[in-house]
């Protein structure tokens, strides 16, 4: 079995990025495809995040495999005090794959630079969460026939959202255009949008949704959270300006598929969900076709 | 060449090492990370607030006996861009060259950001080291943020 990692979305090139979305639409094809019979793979959840880990292991036992692990880190040799290296050092004995998220922003890196096992990041604090944005991708590619020269809307918290963060990458092999809708406070970094200009790919800040919306084949929601502002009654203020109502897409593209990473709390009304734009859902069920094929590809049982 | 220099050169060495184009604000951070004010071995002489055309204000550092491996000429690198390590023999310069900023770092260099697995476990700290605006920023290899900052280890 091959042995390759998978922390951070730059650590694939565009041809493998389209070569795993090319896979998921296989897997959703093929849901049940015992690739990984008599396989294991360790599920190791350092820090608890169910809907992520169901994901991940309903894709492993779509491929065939047993799943050995656990699903938070407080009954384990962890919280005994072991240090992080030895716990991977070991389980890496028992299984040909380590899934893993941690809170410690590094640590799935680390820890494929000793594991004999390939590592699959699940989500690394604030870092990376590459799962997530493959998924974003499949989608994309699904509900558009394409990745190339998509016209796409940020909406929300761009300062502290790594999903933005790894799409706008992930994206950045495909000629798109940015239109960033948020609070001057939570605005995308500059570090992003020095790499945009470097691409020379386009953007445009924007400080309320507006007409813009009616041009962007997708709209990426994304969550704000009270405790970024650090001041409550701007928060107030603000909160109302970036949720997402039908009265909004009256005007919009036909094909145009709202985005969202989940779990929502309000940038969204309810009353969007029954909207032919929302996508959100079927979003999560691409989650585990993307996960099927990001295991496969890694493993090298799909090529 | 202005008589402070006159002085420090009055105090040449016969073998050991000169660094000389110190930003002033950097001496003691050099002397820090070096070990210096451990070093009770080689005789040292330092030379603050000195006239430089290049910097203003420069510092300068010379130990007697003592040559400087690649790795220390790195973290020089990194606090003081702009200095020259000079190669002492027999009161002769047998070696001068301009600190190079090194690709990447290892080990002596702390992760700003406290969610950062190098600052929760017994993990070597490693950078990859950029320039901008003749600013240096570091990169973790690990939690990918960017240390501009830096703490010297
Ligand atoms: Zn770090």
């Amino acid at each position: 079995m091959s042995k390759r990692s998978l922390i951070s979305i730059t650590d694939l090139t565009k041809e493998e990025i389209l070569r795993i979305a090319e896979l998921a639409a296989y897997f959703e094809e093929h849901p049940y495809e015992p690739l990984l019979q008599g396989r294991v793979i360790a599920s190791l959840f350092f820090e608890p995040s169910t809907r992520t880990r169901l994901s991940f292991e309903s894709a492993m036992n779509r491929l065939g495999a047993r799943v050995i692990g656990f699903s938070d880190a407080t009954n384990t040799s962890v919280s005994k005090g072991e240090t992080f290296h030895d716990t991977i050092q070991v389980i890496s004995n028992y299984c040909d794959m380590i899934v893993m998220r941690h809170s410690l922003e590094g640590a799935p890196r680390y820890a494929s630079e000793f594991s004999k096992v390939p590592i699959v990041n699940a989500g690394d604090g604030a870092n990376q969460h590459p799962s997530q944005t493959l998924l974003d991708i499949y989608s994309i590619k699904k509900t558009q026939g394409r990745l190339d020269n998509i016209n796409i809307m940020m909406v929300g918290d761009l300062k502290y959202g790594r999903t933005v963060h790894s799409l706008l990458q992930a994206l950045s092999h495909f000629n798109p255009t940015f239109t960033f809708v948020s609070p001057e406070e939570l605005q995308m970094p500059r570090e992003y949008t020095m790499f945009l200009d470097q691409l020379g790919i386009s953007y445009t800040v924007k400080r309320e949704i507006d007409e813009a919306i009616n041009e962007a084949d997708i709209v990426y929601m994304t969550r704000v959270q009270k405790e970024r502002y650090s001041d409550p009654m701007e928060y107030e203020r603000m909160k109302n300006v970036y949720v997402l109502k039908n009265s909004m897409l009256e005007n919009v593209k036909p094909t145009m598929k709202i985005l969202h990473p989940l779990p929502r709390v309000g940038e969204i009304e309810q009353e969007v969900d029954a909207n032919p734009h929302a996508y959100y859902f079927n979003q999560t069920e691409n989650g585990v076709y993307t996960r099927m094929a990001i295991i496969s590809y890694l493993l090298g049982v799909k090529k | 060449m202005t008589a402070n220099d006159k002085y420090m050169e009055v105090r040449a060495i016969e073998n050991g090492t000169v660094i000389d184009h110190i930003p002033a604000d950097a001496l003691f951070k050099i002397i820090r990370i070096m070990g210096l004010d451990q070093d009770s071995e080689h005789r040292m002489t330092f030379g603050a607030n000195l006239e430089s055309k290049r910097l203003g204000c420069k510092a300068i550092i010379k130990i007697n006996d003592r040559y400087l491996e690649p790795a220390e000429i790195n973290k020089i690198a990194l606090i003081a861009p702009t200095a020259v390590v000079n190669t002492i023999r027999n009161f002769e310069v047998v070696e001068k060259h301009a600190v190079e900023l090194p690709q990447e770092v290892r080990g002596f260099v702390k992760c700003a950001n406290p969610a950062c697995i190098t600052n929760h476990q017994p993990v070597e700290t490693g950078f990859s080291v950029m320039e901008e605006d003749g600013k240096i920023l570091l990169r973790c290899r690990y939690c990918e943020k960017i240390t501009s900052r830096f703490e010297i280890k």
